[in-house]
């Protein structure tokens, strides 16, 4: 094995949650070094719809305040664009978006109902058969390739570094603390451990003695050939979630997920399906002027989730100078704020801007071992071909 | 045990048929497969989605048509005629008992695997003009044929600027060909047959141009042509294409061994650039349903891994003619793409042909990576002014070797060329399809179908890696562009439509922290779940 600089901070994975995390400790001073089994937000940190949201999260008020601002603070872009619109296709969906904005506005946050010719001013594809569309003053969506490689780049302008295409396969340990990460190109040495490698993150912290539960889910996503840009692209309705890009296509998904066991080695073949085809009828009839558009291109990513669908930001007990860190699904609108705390974690023990008690590890220290089943969350078995 | 209703678990995927052997392409090796298949019993649908629709041959799908189709293209009927009259196995296979459907594409195939496992067995999606619907299959013969890789230069976006591939196929099938007077490029074995194959059907060859010092393809194809009056400009390239509504002539420049131009540039009137620079397999189909692709030079470059029965590396999936491997004896003799045919088929009803008769590519003549990356290096990026590389998304070769934010973005930065393609470079070679989600080339409407190969040799001469080392970028389906109003009629289970969710649907994941209890179990999870509308958006 050859002899390579370990860090302060080594980081296990090059998602979004990973390099938000390892961008802020570098901006902070902080000796970090991530480390990728592939490339930079090669999974579901590069295979989302590229939404920001999740009001409920104790991460939102932070994130609404630093998304704006994070072109300038990274310097590279985002694509970042602010609000969003929730599109009922029906009076049932209308009902039930009705109180969703009245539980937001509790919160604080404001909504308004548009009338149809706002309608087809701010957002021109939707069609008029539609029942109604509420706009939210708030969250938005971005690029999530262009903010993955923005973060990698902005840490590495701050002095952190970054491997890629090295897998680890082990964890050196001296008494409660984990002392260096053992990869594929040696041993590195390090202070403290952050274990953000998405699905992998439960597998690698059973190495150490305590699991963060996870299960894994393929799901699935469209995106057009580009169309006139609306003026708001982030839309939600009729069961899907997406965006129209600042480019003009629209990328949208929703759907059934498929629970996955994690692969004996190497990556998710991430497979999409004709799935395809129902997310393209429920798209239509949003925004029927779009029907002739044509879908260039499906995709899937890999997510997982731990059972109650929140995140775990928490030190192991078993070693505490490692935090494990998962967002359980909905982690890249969140991961201006996510990197945040993870960073203050790491380095004053404690987030300093939100109370995130409810992401401690320890809730599922009474979980059924077969949870996995209790809920449903298992793989198929397989229906082989001829 | 509990099935998550918001999970494939359970959903049936509705499939409109189902057959036995399903081939995808009428071409020797497709038609071979499908009449063997018929006669010996099986159920055969044989698709090719030929003759393609004039509006779809103006959006550069399947083939690079650069606008060069003559108005007869327009007349539906003409070309369905003028199609099955150029290959008399379509009659007799019609007589066989095989299906037959053309105008019809295959935009996806599916089947279970590492990451999918609900599908109810393979699964090829299917649609025409008017209509999109699912097939199911025991097996799949895969004979998708062959593509030219593109070239840029100044100008290559105007009409007139022609794959060899669509070029032979409007000429010598459809008396479709607009331009009566076309410049060569390339010398292989693809590109000379190509050339006498257009000149049989009266079109005039003004020059072949060919970068390197000499003819890269089989002697006596150069002989032949030379003979026949042709003009051969080695060591040339083309340095912009003239013309304002289409092209009506090029200026060509002599280029010294590194690919810089030296010496005057000269024009030569022309009606269209025909680009024969690299004939390549069409293996859409099998890379986005994770068939093994490896660069094979001896087979035309990303070829699919297949045994000596054309069996792809997924069992029942087998890959036959161009788009299993394109080499100069193949190009010349259509019986053996045929064997190959007939050698799936074989393999299908359990047949042990042993040794004989396998098809084995020929050795190649020259290297291929070295030759593709030297057209490149001369054309593209010896290029006298900047050009749009991928000519949907406009992308110039700068752009993508600097990894520019696209241009729409407006990104203002001093330090340009802090972030290029080097920094990506951390002991791999780069991966185009990173190079595509910061550029967004090849990420267009063509599906990258004119520009992949050339900003795979982009991406290798930066590197200084071979092509075999740059990895495949992806393929995903749909494999053609399909209209929403089209895809939309997939029929859908009642099951699904009902349990639709826009996430994952867990409740607890939409609750306020100050919800959330001491200790999670599913029991408990159970006992409380109240459904909570409080949702603001996802990721």
């Amino acid at each position: 094995m050859t002899e390579i600089k370990g860090a302060s901070v080594v980081i296990v994975g090059g998602g979004v949650t990973g390099l938000s995390t390892a961008w802020w400790l570098a901006q902070s001073g902080v000796d970090v070094l991530v480390v990728e089994k592939g490339i930079v937000g090669w999974e579901a940190s590069g295979r989302n719809g590229g939404g920001c949201g999740h009001v409920t999260s104790p991460l939102y008020p932070e994130m609404l305040r630093l998304w704006p601002v994070m072109d300038e603070l990274l310097g590279y872009p985002t694509e970042f664009s602010a609000n969003r619109i929730q599109v009922a296709v029906t009076e049932e969906q209308l009902a039930v978006q009705k109180s969703s904005a009245a539980a937001v506005e509790r919160r604080g946050y404001r909504c308004e109902i548009l009338d149809s010719k706002q309608r087809r001013k701010l957002i021109p594809l939707v069609g008029d058969n539609v029942a109604g569309a509420y706009f939210y003053h708030f969250g938005g969506h971005a690029n999530p390739h262009r903010t993955v490689q923005g973060y990698a780049w902005g840490m590495q302008d701050h002095g952190g570094r970054l491997m890629q295409h090295c897998a680890v396969t082990g964890f050196r340990t001296e008494g409660e603390r984990v002392v260096g990460v053992e990869t594929e190109r040696g041993l590195l040495g390090c202070d403290q451990l952050v274990i953000a490698a998405g699905p992998h993150t439960g597998r690698l912290s059973a190495t150490l003695g305590q699991e963060v539960p996870m299960q894994s889910a393929r799901a699935e996503m469209i995106v057009t050939e580009p169309l006139p840009v609306m003026v708001y692209g982030g839309v939600d309705g009729n069961g899907l979630h997406g965006r129209q890009t600042l480019r003009g296509n629209l990328a949208f998904g929703g759907g059934p997920h498929e629970w996955l066991d994690l692969p004996q080695r190497g990556v998710f073949a991430n497979p999409s399906t004709p799935l395809m085809g129902h997310i393209g009828r429920r798209l239509i009839e949003m925004m029927p002027k779009a029907a002739h558009a044509r879908i260039i291109r499906s995709w899937a990513g890999v997510i997982e989730n731990t059972p109650d669908g929140r995140p775990v930001i928490d030190r192991l007990s078993t070693f505490p100078n490692v935090v494990v860190a998962t967002m359980s699904s909905v982690g890249f609108g969140l991961s201006p704020s996510s990197g945040r705390a993870i960073r203050d974690v790491v380095v004053d023990g404690t987030c300093s801007f939100a109370d995130i008690s409810s992401f401690r590890l320890a809730r599922f220290a009474r979980l059924e071992s077969d949870w996995r089943e209790l809920q449903g969350w298992v793989a198929l078995a397989m229906e082989e071909a001829a | 045990m509990k099935i998550d209703e918001k999970s494939v678990a359970g959903k049936e995927l509705i499939l409109q048929e189902q057959t036995q052997l399903l081939v995808i392409g009428a071409g020797p090796a497709g038609l071979s497969a499908a009449i063997e298949g018929a006669g010996r019993g099986l159920s055969v649908v044989l698709i090719d989605e030929n003759p393609v629709p004039y509006k779809t041959m103006g959006d550069e799908v399947p083939l690079h048509y650069g606008q060069g189709m003559s108005g007869v293209a327009r007349n539906r009927n003409a070309m369905i005629e003028a199609f099955v009259t150029s290959e008399p196995l379509i009659q007799v296979a019609f007589d066989a008992g095989v299906d037959v459907r053309l105008g019809t594409a295959c935009w996806g195939l599916y089947a279970n695997g590492p990451g999918v496992h609900w599908l109810p067995g393979t699964v090829a999606g299917l649609a025409d003009e008017e209509r999109g619907w699912l097939i199911g299959a025991d097996y799949v013969i895969v004979a998708a044929g062959r593509r030219d890789m593109g070239l840029g230069f100044p100008g290559w976006e105007k009409p007139g600027v022609i794959g060899a591939t669509a070029a032979i196929t409007l000429a010598t099938r459809f008396g479709a060909l607009n331009p009566r007077r076309v410049v060569i490029l390339g010398t292989s074995a693809e590109a000379l047959t190509a050339a006498a194959a257009l000149r049989d059907a009266g079109i005039e060859i003004a020059a072949i141009v060919e970068q390197a010092a000499e003819p890269v393809g089989p002697d006596h194809l150069v002989t032949e042509l030379h003979a026949a009056g042709c003009e051969f400009l080695t060591h040339h390239v083309v340095r912009e294409a003239l013309g304002r509504a289409s092209v009506e002539g090029v200026l060509i420049a002599a280029v010294d061994k590194t690919g810089r131009a030296v010496g005057e540039e000269r024009r030569i009137d022309c009606e269209g650039v025909v680009l024969a620079v690299g004939t390549t397999p069409v293996v859409d189909l099998l890379a986005a349903l994770g068939c093994h692709i490896t660069f094979q030079p001896e087979r035309g470059g990303y070829a699919p891994k297949v045994d000596a029965d054309q069996r792809s590396s997924v069992h029942n999936i087998f890959a036959v003619g161009d788009c299993a491997g394109i080499w100069p004896a193949k190009s010349l003799d259509r019986s053996i793409a045929a064997g190959e045919g007939l050698r799936a088929v074989g393999a299908i009803l359990g047949e042990d042909f042993g040794s004989a008769e396998v098809s084995v590519p020929d050795r190649p003549a020259y290297d291929l990576s070295a030759y593709r990356m030297a057209w490149v290096r001369a054309s593209v990026i010896g290029a006298r002014g900047d050009f749009h590389v991928c000519q949907c998304e406009e992308v110039t070769a700068r752009e993508i070797l600097e990894l520019r934010p696209p241009r729409y973005l407006g990104w203002q930065t001093d330090r340009r060329n802090d972030r290029s393609l080097l920094s990506l470079l951390d002991e791999a070679p780069p991966n185009p399809d990173q190079v595509k989600r910061l550029t967004r080339a090849g990420m267009g409407p063509c599906q990258g179908r004119r520009c992949r190969e050339q900003i795979a040799a982009l991406l290798s001469l930066q590197a200084t890696a071979p092509l075999a080392d740059i990895p495949l970028a992806g393929y995903r389906t749909p494999v053609r562009p399909l209209p929403l109003a089209i895809a939309s009629q997939l029929r859908e289970s009642a099951d699904q439509a009902q349990h639709w969710e826009l996430w994952f649907g867990i409740p607890s994941q939409w609750q306020p922290p100050c919800e959330v209890p001491e200790f999670y179990t599913v029991a408990a999870d159970e006992a409380t779940i109240v459904v909570d509308d409080e949702r603001g958006g996802h990721d």
